[in-house]
């Protein structure tokens, strides 16, 4: 690990952060961060802007307002360069003509100067480590819904980022898929120190994976609850929050 | 329509309901069920045509025995309905376990108004459609604009483009289009030489169905039907490829791995495009020609040699090069219209149906525009 002692800054820091557009914003002025080694849930109800936040922290998007810096840098600006974190999109978005393992191994062979057998050893174990080491040469179409989601968490991988995003990683999975891929996720954290920044409604996931979140609101395009989801499951005093934890209806005013 | 045994909607004749209107109550009685919705429906409007503002109509519902959701949709519209003229109209006397399908249907609360999205003017229509045009004119000008940034790039830095992905498209826009365009180009070459033959004969100028086969297939059929069958094709194919990768997610997957969409997806096919179009232009060249002298010989008493001959001294390189000349330009056409509107779409399926449409549409009109220009520019400036 290089240098240790140096204080580090938070890895991700969200300044001022308007998102949506001109005529329909969907947050307004959001400030958060993310300490390096954390499991950081963004949360809240349907609608409210979570995946669309994701868009903006990796860079897809350009914001209205505010800024939005990884270690130190805007994403955006990454343009065409090797890639500093892994993200993982709601429904594995693979490249359909190439098949699995050549969907993990396109970034090795853009970004390194690895030889061929070298590419083929790392895609091999980041298949084996994500459970899909007999599925290397099968094309995305032939994958079902998990397995293709895991294939892309194998993809966001390729590089050693320290930074992964996972877009609703549990959604449409069983309930024993959705438990195993919590699992993996715990563990990329606690073995190898992966930042990770989770976008998700999944109470069950949330509350095993999670070490901090941000719950998003989209009445009133603000961060309502921001800290330790258990705690504030117990203790928030806000009936938005207490609702969203407990899964019960709001009463409507 | 038959009748039929099995009660669908209004086609019930006896309803198994009964409404009685007493004062400022309609007493409602008996089964309301889909089967009877339609004359329902019609009830309920005959009551509400006869109560004017102020006054009230609530619905009496002791008597309802049972009730499914499509009757009681029709009871609650109603009754916002009968709010919003100024009408008060309530629920009363429901029975609980119709009282819970009325809440269930909101028939107890005060519902705001949907609103209606108002239906826009023709003024204001043509007004929108047309900015609508602008807009997307200026965005595939923008896209070029971004292409050839990114292929002076390319050019530059020749390894950051997908190279990879040039061969299997020069195989799927070329290779494989070539049966359809020589047999095409055949038949038109054909068509139009049997449209000559018979004005030719009667000046006895037989052999000069090979000078006009000969031009017009090099300078303008040749290039232009091809171009016209890529764009079928190719273009086609681009759109909903790139189109179902945007809605897929794949393309933000790319741009998220350090690959940008243009280097990786646009410059490949567009390389791939530029280089086989005019290889096909040549083939369907041949083959308009050999159409011809199909009917040269058949039906103009001509020999091979005599239309060879002909076709070979009049037409020269210029003819054959300003043909591939403009299919360059075509290929180009085709595919900055089919990326560009492949990678605008947005939407799901639906999306990826209209951005094809559009990429066939414009690039047609494109095509033909393009064809147009050059040919009054060649004679213009007498080349």
């Amino acid at each position: 690990m290089s240098e240790p002692l140096k204080p580090l800054k938070p890895l991700i820091q969200v300044t001022g952060l308007t998102i949506g557009w001109p005529d329909a914003v969907l947050q307004q002025d959001a400030n958060f961060e993310v300490e390096r080694g954390d499991i950081f849930v963004i949360l809240g109800g349907s609608g409210c802007g979570k995946s669309t936040l994701m868009r903006y922290l990796v860079g897809l998007e350009t914001p209205l307002a505010g800024q939005v810096t990884i270690d130190g840098k805007t994403p955006s600006e990454q343009g065409v360069s090797r890639p500093t974190f892994g993200v993982m999109f709601q429904s594995g978005a693979l490249l359909g003509s190439l098949t699995v393992g050549e969907n993990v191994a396109l970034q090795l062979q853009e970004w390194t100067s690895l030889p061929k057998d070298a590419i083929g050893a790392i895609v091999a174990a980041k298949l084996r480590l994500v459970g899909l080491h007999h599925a290397e040469d099968k094309m995305p179409a032939e994958l079902s819904g998990g397995m293709k989601k895991r294939a892309a968490i194998a993809r966001a991988m390729a590089l050693e980022p320290e930074l992964i995003f996972f877009d609703e990683p549990s959604a449409g999975l069983d309930p024993v898929a959705a438990a195993e891929l919590d699992e993996l996720i715990l563990g990329l954290n606690a073995s190898l120190g992966i930042t990770i920044v989770i976008v998700t409604h999944d109470l069950d996931s949330i509350f095993k994976v999670g070490k901090h979140c941000i719950m998003l609101d989209r009445e009133t395009k603000t961060i309502i609850a921001r800290g330790d989801p258990r705690e504030l499951r117990d203790r928030s005093e806000d009936p938005r929050v207490r609702s969203f934890f407990n899964r019960s209806p709001q009463v409507e005013t | 329509m038959k009748p039929s045994s099995a009660a669908a909607p209004g086609e019930s004749t006896a309803p198994s309901f009964a409404i009685d209107r007493v004062r400022d109550e309609l007493k409602i009685s008996g089964g309301l069920n889909f089967a009877d919705a339609a004359a329902l429906w019609a009830e309920l409007r005959k009551h509400e045509a006869k109560t004017a503002s102020g006054q009230t109509l609530d619905f009496e519902m002791s008597g309802v025995k049972s009730t499914d959701g499509a009757a009681m949709a029709l009871l609650a519209c109603m009754r916002g309905e009968l709010h919003q003229r100024g009408v008060k109209s309530e629920f009363v006397g429901a029975p609980e376990p119709i009282q819970a399908i009325v809440r269930l249907y909101r028939g107890d609360v005060t519902v705001a108004a949907l609103k209606k999205r108002r239906p826009r003017g023709s003024l204001n229509q043509i007004g929108r459609a047309t900015i609508d045009v602008l807009t997307e004119v200026q965005l595939v000008f923008a896209f070029f604009g971004q292409m050839l940034l990114a292929g002076v790039a390319a050019i530059r830095a020749p390894r950051t483009v997908n190279w990879r992905e040039v061969a299997p498209n020069m195989e799927r826009s070329g290779a494989d289009a070539v049966p359809i365009i020589v047999l095409i180009n055949f038949l038109v070459g054909m068509a139009m030489a049997f449209q000559a033959a018979a004005q030719l004969k009667r000046f006895g100028a037989n052999l000069l169905v090979a000078d006009l086969i000969g031009i017009s297939v090099t300078r303008e059929l040749g290039p232009l039907m091809t171009a016209i069958v890529v764009c079928g094709r190719s273009g086609a194919s681009f759109a909903a490829q790139l189109g179902f990768m945007r809605v897929n997610e794949e393309t933000d997957a790319l741009r998220t791995m350090g690959f940008g969409p243009m280097r990786f997806l646009v410059l490949p096919r567009t390389f791939a495009l530029v280089l086989v179009v005019p290889l096909l232009t040549l083939l369907a060249d041949l083959a308009g020609i050999l159409g011809g002298l199909l009917v040269g010989l058949g039906n103009l008493d001509l020999t091979l040699s005599g239309y060879v001959n002909e076709v070979v001294s009049v037409v020269s390189l210029w003819d054959v090069g300003s043909g591939l000349l403009k299919s360059v330009v075509f290929a180009l056409a085709i595919a900055l219209i089919a990326c560009q509107q492949g990678l605008a779409t947005s939407g799901g399926a639906e999306g990826v149906g209209q951005r094809t449409t559009s990429t066939v549409v414009v690039t047609l009109f494109t095509l033909v525009l393009i064809d147009a220009v050059a040919t009054v520019f060649f004679r213009i400036a007498n080349l």
